[in-house]
């Protein structure tokens, strides 16, 4: 295994053969999931939190199943109703919880950098399950074998990754992690939903839909989120699905076997049309979902061993110390 | 209906030439020889030129149709001479939708001139939320500007801006500092200090203006200034071409023609939207359509009723009806020789046709055959009575103008005769 880092914080600092290496894990994963018996002592006797400061159901379920399946002692704090909403800073909370001695940290936070500097401040391993706008690895990391599932290969593909790209960390994490395997990338949505210097990004960028999604073998959808409708970044959610929705008519310009994506939850209507997303010989998103879990054991799981490679070092220097 | 214009003094704005020569038409486009059995109509040697393209009028329809009506509308347009009409969407309720967009082009498409719609840029003009601007654009919307009820919400223009960079649309602004210029009716200066008129800085453009091309060059918008009347507006205008930013500049022939003094005794048919500058902002945008700061002159006529008018200058309505005027008015620049005809021309007829994507506005073979045939030199004093807008608020009413249009036609089909 080549995977050596402490945390798992975004996909930035890794590189492909660990990136490689951890989908290889989590390829095992898959097929251990679909057993009877699903259980592993990989995690036994360890503490797993998971810290979720913005809603989320798939994701902290998935973490909570990976958790279990692998043997951890998982809890969940709703962190709606901690001590945050008292007054207490985002570091004293890092603290408190330090204490209570956990191993892996699984954090969502609604503000980018937030779980960084939570990381930086405890002893145990921390995964982001998202992070504001800026990463979500885990995310980035399921996408990248359910693609390199359905398509035999995870280089040299055309992906199309359309949507509000601006306020997606899904998006960034996954431009990252493809740009890494030396995919051809482009970013296809409208220009107030695109990032500013999207094209210094490495990849090319559409406004058009049907031009973007020209001979693309992924068709990657984001949510777009309804709240931000009414008066701010596009005028109407029937103009917006009329130009940028995933239709049948638009995905024809896609290649013929291209894969249709989407993170999760969907809005049927608005950024996808129901019958694509629940089209099986097209829509992978159902895929995405057990890939999850399978991604998600696998990052614990070598975050572990890492997390106790460090703990045994330290207690032999400790001893030689004595 | 097969034409051939001869004997005409022919005004090319395209090729800025104005000589006597001849012109045929084919199935209402210009071609270049005139077919067999074209009828031959002698001008005369009086000019003929492509028809105005009045940017910027304002139609009563829906909501004021007892101000003015398509039909009364394109009356007065091809009486002046004008064949397209780029209409406002300050109508009640504004066209800020598909669906109300539909309804005035359905009800356009019964008149005599062309008229093309713009949309609101916010709904109900309120600037708060953006239009539905793809779907008023492929319903035939061809700029969007909420006129002179300015967008102050700076990050909802930035974004309307940004969205219609993406799908290629053309935003209509008015430059005006909206805070700076509330209540005000005339431009600050002695005029206004001597008649005690609430006032306004000519700065309040040029504030106005500067916003909104900083916004251009953050957002790449396509972006139009409908009225500059200000000469310390022109440095941004020169800076923003420098920085070659998409961008055009329009002006009022009332601004070009008329200063504040000839408000006189708070004559209403004077208030105007930017109020009526100095002499010497007059003399400099008249320079500036010369030299091509200033692409686009346009009527930007504004019916209102002898209710709306005839109360003190202050309380009264902006604007003046000016699409029959518009003609006779700027032959008022043709005879004082600040601007020749084909430049005049570029400026209401070639250049808003270039800026808004339309055919017209030019005297080569293939443009449709909409045309002007008018006599520069005739003298007569406006009666405002006679003017087929149904709103009367002219501020040439007795005035004496030179200038008179003799016919007009719109796809090469008759649609106006000087009786």
């Amino acid at each position: 295994m080549t995977f050596r880092a402490r945390h798992l914080l975004g996909i930035e600092p890794l590189s492909p053969p660990e990136i490689v290496s951890l989908l290889d894990l989590a390829e095992t994963y898959v097929a251990f999931n679909r057993r009877t018996v699903k259980h592993s002592d990989a995690l036994e006797g360890l503490t797993q939190i998971n810290m979720f400061f913005e809603p989320s159901t798939r994701t902290q379920s998935s973490f909570e199943l990976a958790g279990k399946r692998l043997g951890a002692d998982v809890m969940n704090m709703a962190m709606a109703q901690s001590s945050l909403t008292k007054g207490e800073t985002l570091i004293d909370t890092a603290l408190t919880l330090n204490a209570m001695r956990p191993d892996l940290l699984v954090v969502r936070h609604q503000d980018s950098g937030a779980v960084n500097l939570l990381a930086s401040k405890v002893d145990c391993a921390v995964i982001n399950a998202g992070d504001g706008r800026h990463e979500h690895p885990t995310q980035a990391l399921l996408d990248a074998l359910t693609i390199r599932r359905a398509k035999g290969r995870l280089q040299r593909l055309t992906i199309a990754i359309c949507g509000d790209i601006a306020h997606s960390r899904v998006a960034r994490s996954n431009l990252i992690l493809l740009g890494k395997m030396e995919n051809r990338l482009r970013l296809v949505g409208p220009a107030t939903l695109m990032p500013a210097g999207a094209a210094d990004l490495g990849c090319e960028v559409y406004e058009d839909m049907r031009e973007g999604l020209a001979g693309a073998d992924v068709v990657m959808m984001l949510r777009l989120q309804k709240e931000r409708m009414d008066g701010g970044f596009i005028p109407s959610a029937r103009e917006y699905f009329h130009r940028w929705g995933l239709d049948a008519e638009k995905l024809a310009c896609a290649k013929p076997d291209a894969i249709v994506m989407h993170p999760g939850p969907m809005n049927r209507g608005v950024e996808i049309d129901g019958t694509i997303a629940d089209d099986i010989n097209r829509s992978v998103i159902q895929d995405q979902v057990e890939m999850g879990v399978a991604v998600r054991m696998a990052a614990m799981d070598l975050l572990a061993r890492n997390l106790r490679a460090e703990r045994g070092a330290r207690a032999a220097e400790e001893s030689i110390d004595v | 209906m097969n034409l051939h214009f001869i004997n005409a003094r022919l005004i090319d704005p395209e090729a800025q030439t104005d000589a006597i020569g001849s012109l045929a038409v084919a199935d209402g486009v210009i071609v270049a020889d005139a077919p067999e059995g074209a009828a031959t109509i002698d001008c005369g040697g009086k000019c003929l030129a492509p028809g105005l393209i009045d940017w910027g009028v304002k139609i009563g329809e829906p909501g004021e149709r007892h101000k003015e009506s398509l039909r009364s509308a394109a009356a007065a347009a091809v009486a002046g001479g004008v064949t397209t009409i780029i209409a406002r969407p300050d109508t009640l309720p504004p066209i800020d939708s598909p669906e109300a967009l539909e309804f005035a082009t359905r009800r356009a498409a019964e008149v005599s001139a062309r008229v093309r719609h713009q949309a609101a840029l916010t709904r109900g003009r309120e600037g708060a939320e953006m239009v539905e601007m793809a779907f008023l654009s492929d319903a035939g919307a061809i700029a969007f500007t909420d006129g002179v009820r300015v967008t102050t919400n700076t990050r909802l223009l930035s974004r309307a801006m940004t969205y219609a960079r993406g799908i290629g649309a053309l935003i209509v602004g008015h430059p005006q500092d909206a805070d700076l210029s509330r209540g005000a009716s005339a431009t600050s200066g002695k005029f206004a200090s001597l008649y005690g008129l609430a006032a306004v800085s000519t700065m309040a453009e040029r504030m106005g203006l500067e916003r909104d091309l900083a916004l251009v060059e953050l957002t790449g918008a396509r972006w139009h200034a409908d009225q500059i009347t200000a000469a310390c507006a022109l440095p941004a205008i020169e800076r923003a071409r420098t920085a070659g930013l998409d961008v055009s500049f329009g002006t009022s022939i009332h601004h070009l023609t008329l200063n504040e003094f000839d408000v006189g005794d708070y004559r209403t048919f004077f208030r105007f939207t930017p109020p009526l500058r100095s002499e010497d902002d007059r003399v400099a945008m008249i320079e500036a359509v010369a030299d091509g700061r200033i692409d686009v002159i346009g009527s930007f006529h504004t019916p209102q009723d002898e209710e709306s008018k005839r109360l003190p200058f202050a309380a009264a309505a902006p604007g003046a009806v000016g699409l029959e005027t518009l003609l006779p008015a700027a032959m008022r620049l043709y005879h004082q020789g600040g601007l020749s005809l084909p430049q005049l021309w570029r400026a209401m007829s070639l250049n808003p046709a270039r800026r808004l994507g339309l055919p017209g506005g030019r005297l080569t073979a293939g443009a449709p055959a909409d045309l002007v045939l008018f006599d520069p030199d005739a003298p007569f004093i406006l009666d405002r009575f006679t003017l087929r807008s149904k709103s009367k608020n002219t501020p040439f009413d007795g005035a004496r103008m030179e200038g008179r249009v003799l016919g007009t036609w719109v796809g090469g089909a008759q649609v106006y005769a000087h009786e």
